[in-house]
Formats: C-alpha cells, structure tokens, sequence
C-alpha cells in the first residue's frame, strides 16, 4: 500500500461521511452516500481486499443507492436537518 | 511521530464512526438516522478489515505455479476478516431494504418522516 | 438534545481513541490476528479445496455454516418487507401520498440502450459467480449483479416491462430455490455418510472426481444457490420499495 494514496482517499472519505450527513436534501445525501461507497471501495482495493471492495462496489454503490433513492422518491425530499 | 505513523489508519477509522453515531442519535429525519448507520457500519467494516492487512503482502489469492514448494503465509494477506465482512456487507443492504421499509409505512401513517412531528402526533 | 448527543459521541469516541493505543501497528505482520487460524488457510487451500481464491475457500467450504445462515437472513430481510409493505387490495386507503406523483416520459436512448447492455451484464454476473475460484467474486457479487439487471430495466421501462420477465410468484420461489440449493448440498453430504456441508463425500457421485476435486464442485453449487436467493430477493426489495408495495407502475 502506498500511504499517500492512503491518506487522500480517507480524507475524501470523511468529507463525503460529513457532507451526506449535513446536506438538507435526502436525494442528494442517498446520491452522496453512493459516492462514499466508491471511496470505500477504492480505499479496500488499496489494502488489498479484492473481494470486500468487489461487493462494496457492486451492493453498496450500486443496489443500496437505488434502495435508498426509491424511498426518497416514494416519501419526502424536504428535510430541516 | 511513531505512534502517529503506526495509529493514524485506526484514529480516522474512529472518527468515521463518531460521524455515524452522532447522525444516529441527534439528527431528526429518519432517513438521515438510516443514513449514519450505514457510515458506522462501514467505519467497523473497514476496522475489520484493516485488521488483515500486512505490509508487503500480496492480495489472497494463490499464484498457480507457487503450489510446488512450501507457501508463506507472510505474502499473503489475511482472508479470514475479508470474509467475515463480504457477508456482512450483503446482510447491511437487506437489513436497510427492510429500515426503509418501515420509513415508507412510517410516511404512510403520519406523512412526514421528522421524528419531533411524528411524537406529536403519537401525544 | 444536540449537547447530549455530542456529549456522548465524544466520550465515545475518547474512549476508542484511548484503546488504539494498545492495537498493533497498522499493517503489521506479526499482528495476532494474522497468526493463528489464517496461515493454515493460505498454506492448505490449493491441496485441501483445488481453489486458489482462498477468500472463495474460506466463505463457502471451511466457514460453510457461516454463509449458510447469512443467506437466511438475507432471504428472511426479503421477506420481511413484502410483509411489511405488500398491499393485495386495489383501493387506496393511504392518508398521505408521495409529494412527486407524475410519471417521467419515457426516453427512446435510455431504453435502447438498456435493451442491448442487458444480456453483457448477465452475462458478466455469470462470469463472475462462475470465476470466483480463480479471481476476485463469486455469489454474492454475482447475484447484486444480476439483480441490478434487472432493477435497470425496471427504471428504465417500468415494472410491468421486469414484471413480465420475472413474476412475483416466479421471484419468491426462485428465492426459496437459492436457499434450498445451499442447504441441500449440505443435506446431500449427510445423506453420503459424512459430516453437514462436507463437501469431500461428493466425489461418489461426480463421475472422475477425486475428493479435493469434489470440494471445488461442491463450492461452486453453494455460490450458485447464494447467487439464485441474493438475485431474488434483490429485485423483491426493489420491486416493494420502488412501488409501495402495489407492484403496478414503480418510479
């Protein structure tokens, strides 16, 4: 691992945790959390776990996304917080 | 400086977690609260995995011409905590299909998806 | 409310920074984790199992229980939100409707190209339950990725047009079968004389298998029944979520 690469996907990684959690729009914090999943999953491919990234990629990027798109677009987008 | 090189991986792993707690317990949309669960579900997944790393490791998968003679384990990364939370991650996709769920009957019932207005409606 | 919560994820959070200091070192080899149960995996699974993936080896033939049980809670999480949400009735008895109600138009680009990139990525989740052995993959991934085929022709169509390739009934089954797959090789293994989810006893009934062989197969067919259950109940979530539980139009 190279621990530079390390570093800018953490703090990536912790910008997007913080901003999914701030934003006052609930598609744009599910569309947000996706991008999370992508820095997660590159952050598992630079420790070398193939497989985990695999599955992040495939079920947390993308099936968790449309889940959680599908419910916004089934109730409210509005939030206070 | 050494104890910051070696430690610094698990203190943002912490923080990550601090992230998804705080939303879980102080943010009053309930999609926000399914939001942090899933960013503290993935900070301990990523702990875990962290765990099996090794330094000047290759990744668990063994070279088909290597099986001759006496395999290190040291080239190899750890697999055990990879597959502990490969299945964990399917089982977090299921378990927020159902969170959601019960958000959409939750909107259904009382039309907002905000934690104070629904407690006033319950009063 | 805010001060508490604060309050409590930063004593939370000193309290986990104070235990990173007896941690090993990040990364570190000698790691107690790394030196137990995991070096007899990475040294016997080319000789005990004939599969190179030691990932594939350890989740569906040495941990077999563990997957097994995951896979019912995936399949009882699928059938948790047709209960919760699944309505028979015609009538609408909601008191509160989404606040986005009208219908997209339908996009002549999007749904060609859907139509042609369907097949390839069923054809690359085969690939990839079917690679899992030798390379990154294997159920899991394989059954998100032929469920996401079919959750893109349901957003690209509608649900009618994925409905009409794969019905309610035909879904739930197909999620049973998955499960059933998985247990029933284990039941096989029984029925042979051997210990549950054993997969060497197999080798009496594949013609020209040895027993490490045998183990190889015996993976294979558990990947196959994780991948039919995980594809199932991936598109019934979708369906439930994305229709309220009418099954009529979805988004």
């Amino acid at each position: 691992m190279i621990w530079q690469f390390d570093l800018i996907i953490l703090a990536l990684v912790v910008i997007s945790a913080i901003a999914a959690i701030t934003i006052k729009d609930l598609l744009s914090a599910g569309v947000i959390l996706g991008a999370y999943s992508f820095l997660m999953c590159l952050l598992w491919t630079e420790m070398g776990a193939v497989d985990v990234a695999f599955t992040e990629a495939s079920v947390g990027a993308g099936v968790s996304t449309v889940f959680m798109i599908a419910a916004v677009y089934k109730t409210t987008r509005r939030t206070k917080d | 400086m050494e104890l910051i090189l070696a430690k610094y991986n698990y203190w943002i792993y912490v923080f990550l977690m601090m992230i998804g707690f705080y939303a879980m317990i102080v943010k009053n949309n309930l999609v926000k609260k399914i939001i942090g669960m899933s960013i503290f579900q993935t900070a301990i997944i990523l702990f875990y995995v962290s765990i099996g790393a090794k330094k000047g490791a290759t990744i668990p998968i063994i070279e088909h011409h290597a099986h001759s003679g006496a395999i290190d384990p040291a080239h190899y990364i750890n697999p055990l905590p990879h597959v502990l939370m490969l299945t964990a991650i399917v089982v977090s996709v299921s378990t927020l299909g159902v969170a959601l769920a019960l958000i959409l009957k939750i909107y259904h019932q009382y039309g907002t998806v905000e934690e104070d207005e629904i407690l006033e409606q319950i009063q | 409310m805010k001060a508490i919560g604060l309050i409590t994820v930063f004593s939370l959070g000193m309290a986990l920074f104070y235990a990173t200091i007896d941690f090993p070192p990040w990364a570190d080899p000698q790691s107690p984790a790394s030196l137990h149960v995991s070096p007899h995996y990475i040294q016997e699974t080319m000789k005990e199992t004939d599969v190179s993936n030691v990932v594939t080896s350890v989740l569906a033939d040495y941990r077999g229980f563990d997957t097994m049980f995951e896979t019912s809670v995936i399949f009882t999480a699928g059938i948790a939100v047709i209960l919760i949400l699944r309505k028979y009735s015609k009538k609408e008895d909601e008191k509160f409707l989404p606040e986005v109600s009208e219908e997209a138009e339908p996009d002549i680009i999007i749904q060609t190209v859907t139509r042609i990139i369907v097949p390839f990525i069923q054809l690359f989740a085969l690939y990839v339950i079917a690679h899992g052995h030798h390379s990154p993959g294997g159920g899991f991934q394989g059954g998100v990725i032929l469920g996401a085929s079919f959750i893109l022709l349901a957003i690209s169509f509608n649900l009618k047009a994925m409905l009409r390739r794969i019905s309610e009934r035909k879904d739930i089954l197909l999620g049973g079968i998955g499960l059933l797959i998985y247990s029933g090789i284990g039941a096989l293994c029984v029925l042979l004389g051997a210990n549950f989810l054993n997969y060497k006893v197999l080798h009496l009934i594949i013609p020209e298998a040895s027993q490490v062989e045998a183990r190889s197969y015996g993976i294979l067919g558990v990947e196959i029944g994780v991948a039919i259950a995980v594809m199932a109940i991936m598109i019934a979530i979708y369906a439930n979520l994305s229709s309220d539980g009418k099954y009529d139009k979805g988004l």
